[in-house]
């Protein structure tokens, strides 16, 4: 037997009595079996809203955007809103995956997946948000740097707008890359295990003929590596161009520095708790309570309140920075956030993003799984109104007071909004059905360390004195010399050496 | 399409198979390759494969789009169509560092990807020989290529004794082709019908 040695203090990353073919019988189970009736009825509920935006959206590009309740003053209403809220949900996968992986995080392979899956669709609704808000969407591809008959007229490079284009395709791209390698192994698992034909030839076409040789694994494990490495910087740097948006405007409210490091908190914020919300449904409905433990739950409402705290520290900064600039429209913008007509939603903000996360300092509500969902969902609710209170705060009132006005959004808006999450559920329903919602083949390499069983083999270790240890380590070594398992059997490493 | 023979060996235990691919490795046999359903590190050293050279490529096709993003930005404002934009210079280099950025770790992450599609010979349409329906699951296999000169009961006895569960000997595609998995090749016939 081979030593592989944590501490108990770290909890098993997969609970129950798991073995490498368990692990693939319990996570592709839901593919290979009917889905129950609540996937159904949730599938069919998502298309109903997806059809509704599809009405919406094409409502608004028909009769034009005089259907939005946007107005003078106001050129930002719901849709920048939204767009600002799904492209900082769709920040968690990306964080999960990439920041996660460099830190040597062993819990994020239990989520990454479906934290990735979550991350590629929130930036497809995202995306739609901009695109619809062109107005004569038919001439959107003018954003793109092509050879024109109007000069040629390039896109202004200079301009936050279009850094945003090629940040978020970029995000976009990547992201479903870095996902798409990762399935592949756990598709070459379907396929070689399918019952059906049609399975057998579908997941045969989608593993790329994926066979598991040590070279393409080898190469593999180098792709994650560096595409960690590239996304790292990617994910903050998307989330900082969006609030550049903002931040290079001289709109008293908008024109701070403190921008781009507060909207990238914000962002891995409220991204964490879409994750929460949507695994805590998953890991109850598909049964991968084992897999999907209290522990992660733990980690990511940790990791909540941290950012949460960073963005209350944000809000207060602001706050003290308008009075600290002595400027007469900056106070006004501050003032009239807190007291004017809006007031409800500045205190949503408050009450949602600042003072509610605190209750995760007590260790009993982190690990409590009711708690965690309905906090995942107070979260998203506060982190919209934050984009809300930014975008409509700030220019319902602008230098000429006769244009001031109060903005309220259409049906058309709302219609639209709720239409990105029939298409982000839609998506996420197939997800759940098709796809291995967490990665099988990940989960396995960190199986033999961190799996509960497998900790449980090392309990008598716990209590050997060093020279014990040593001499068990030398027995079972005796068989065979080291061979690179370094880094999983740390304390079994330095006996050894 | 080169269809070869191969003696085909199944482990469950990596501890066991780390030893016997070193054994094959030693023992004259030719190793075609060796199949784990998850990532093993080390085994790639204990095949006797070097360090891959991906993550270079990778380097280079962030430098490309580098400088795509600064060559083609320049080529724009300064020579096709300078335009005064808020009182800018028209080389604008802070301004143009976020697309700069993005386009390097776009060329670089979808250079890699395709190289890494490249050199592991996948893609969509793309079938190879599956030695083992479990080797994607939880079974470890190892292939030894055999000339036809070779005695196929020495090469399994050897395989025995290194500890191996399942032991057979198959005739196969070495490489990849264009296929379907829901569909049986006719090597495969021939050899079910041998």
């Amino acid at each position: 037997m081979h030593i592989k040695y944590e501490s108990f203090i770290r909890e098993p990353l997969v609970e129950g009595k798991k073995d490498y073919h368990q692990v693939s019988e319990d996570i592709v189970r839901p593919i290979e079996g009917k889905p129950g009736r609540m996937w159904y009825v949730g599938f069919f509920f998502s298309l109903v809203l997806l059809g509704y935006g599809l009405f919406s959206v094409g409502w608004a590009v028909y009769w034009g955007l005089g259907t939005w309740g946007v107005n003078r003053t106001v050129g930002w209403g719901w849709d920048i809103t939204n767009f600002v809220w799904w492209i900082g949900i769709g920040h968690a996968g990306t964080l999960i995956s990439a920041i996660l992986l460099l830190f040597r995080q062993g819990w994020r392979t239990g989520v990454n997946r479906a934290a990735e899956a979550m991350t590629i669709f929130a930036v497809m609704c995202a995306g739609q948000f901009p695109i619809w808000h062109m107005g004569r969407v038919w001439d959107g591809f003018f954003v793109l740097p092509y050879p024109n008959t109007r000069g040629p007229l390039w896109p202004n490079f200079d301009s936050p707008l279009l850094w945003d284009v090629f940040a978020i395709s970029t995000y976009f791209t990547v992201s479903l890359l870095f996902w798409y390698s990762g399935l592949l192994p756990d598709f070459a698992l379907i396929r070689d295990r399918a019952k059906t034909k049609l399975r057998k030839a579908l997941y045969g076409i989608a593993s790329f003929g994926w066979t598991g040789t040590v070279k393409n694994w080898q190469r593999h494990e180098a792709l994650s590596l560096v595409l960690a490495g590239l996304s790292t910087p990617l994910v903050l740097s998307v989330h900082t161009i969006v609030s550049f948006d903002f931040a290079t405007s001289v709109i008293p409210g908008w024109h701070t520095t403190i921008f781009p490091p507060y909207f990238v908190a914000g962002a891995v914020f409220s991204g964490f708790a879409m994750v929460n919300t949507l695994l805590v449904l998953t890991r109850r409905i598909l049964h991968l309570e084992e897999y999907i433990t209290i522990g992660h739950l733990e980690a990511m409402n940790k990791i909540i309140v941290l950012t949460g705290s960073i963005v209350g520290v944000a809000y207060l900064t602001e706050l003290f920075m308008s009075w600290y600039s002595q400027s007469w429209g900056e106070m006004a913008a501050f003032q009239w956030r807190i007291m004017g007509p809006y007031w409800w939603s500045y205190w949503a903000m408050m009450t949602c993003n600042v003072v509610s996360p605190q209750l995760f300092w007590i260790k009993k509500l982190r690990r409590n799984v009711i708690f965690t969902f309905v906090m995942s969902i107070v979260v998203n609710i506060g982190m919209w109104f934050e984009r809300f209170v930014i975008i409509v705060t700030s220019t319902y009132r602008d230098w000429v007071p006769g244009s001031w006005a109060y903005y309220s959004p259409t049906w058309t808006e709302v219609g639209f909004y709720l239409g990105t999450f029939g298409l982000f559920f839609t998506c996420y329903f197939l997800f759940a059905k098709y796809f291995p919602v967490i990665a099988i083949a990940e989960i396995k390499f960190v199986l033999k360390g961190s799996g509960r069983n497998f900790k449980e083999k090392m309990i008598g270790y716990q209590d050997m004195s060093d020279e014990q240890f040593y001499h068990a380590v030398e027995a079972s070594h005796d068989d065979h010399d080291d061979h690179g398992h370094s880094e999983e059997k740390v304390a079994a490493g330095a006996a050894h050496h | 399409m080169a269809i070869k023979k191969f003696a085909v060996a199944t482990y469950t235990d990596e501890a066991v198979l780390f030893p016997a691919v070193k054994k094959v490795r030693k023992s004259g046999y030719k190793l075609h390759d060796v199949y784990t359903p998850f990532a093993v590190h080390g085994l790639d050293v204990a095949a006797g494969h070097k360090t891959t050279d991906l993550h270079i490529a990778g380097f280079i096709y962030g430098i490309c789009g580098t400088s795509t993003a600064v060559g083609f930005i320049s080529w724009v404002y300064t020579a096709d169509w300078p335009q005064n934009y808020g009182g800018k210079p028209h080389f604008a280099l802070p301004a143009w560092i976020p697309i700069t950025f993005e386009l390097t770790v776009l060329f670089a992450a979808v250079g890699m990807v395709l190289t890494f599609c490249y050199l592991n010979q996948i893609m969509p349409g793309v079938k190879k020989h599956v030695f083992h329906p479990r080797q994607s699951d939880d079974t470890f296999v190892v292939a030894i290529e055999l000339p036809e000169s070779a005695s196929e009961k020495e090469a399994l006895d050897f395989l025995k004794s290194t500890g191996a569960g399942e032991t057979n000997i198959q005739v196969a595609e070495a490489s990849w082709w264009y296929g379907r998995f829901d569909k049986t090749e006719p090597y495969e016939l021939a050899a079910a019908g041998k």
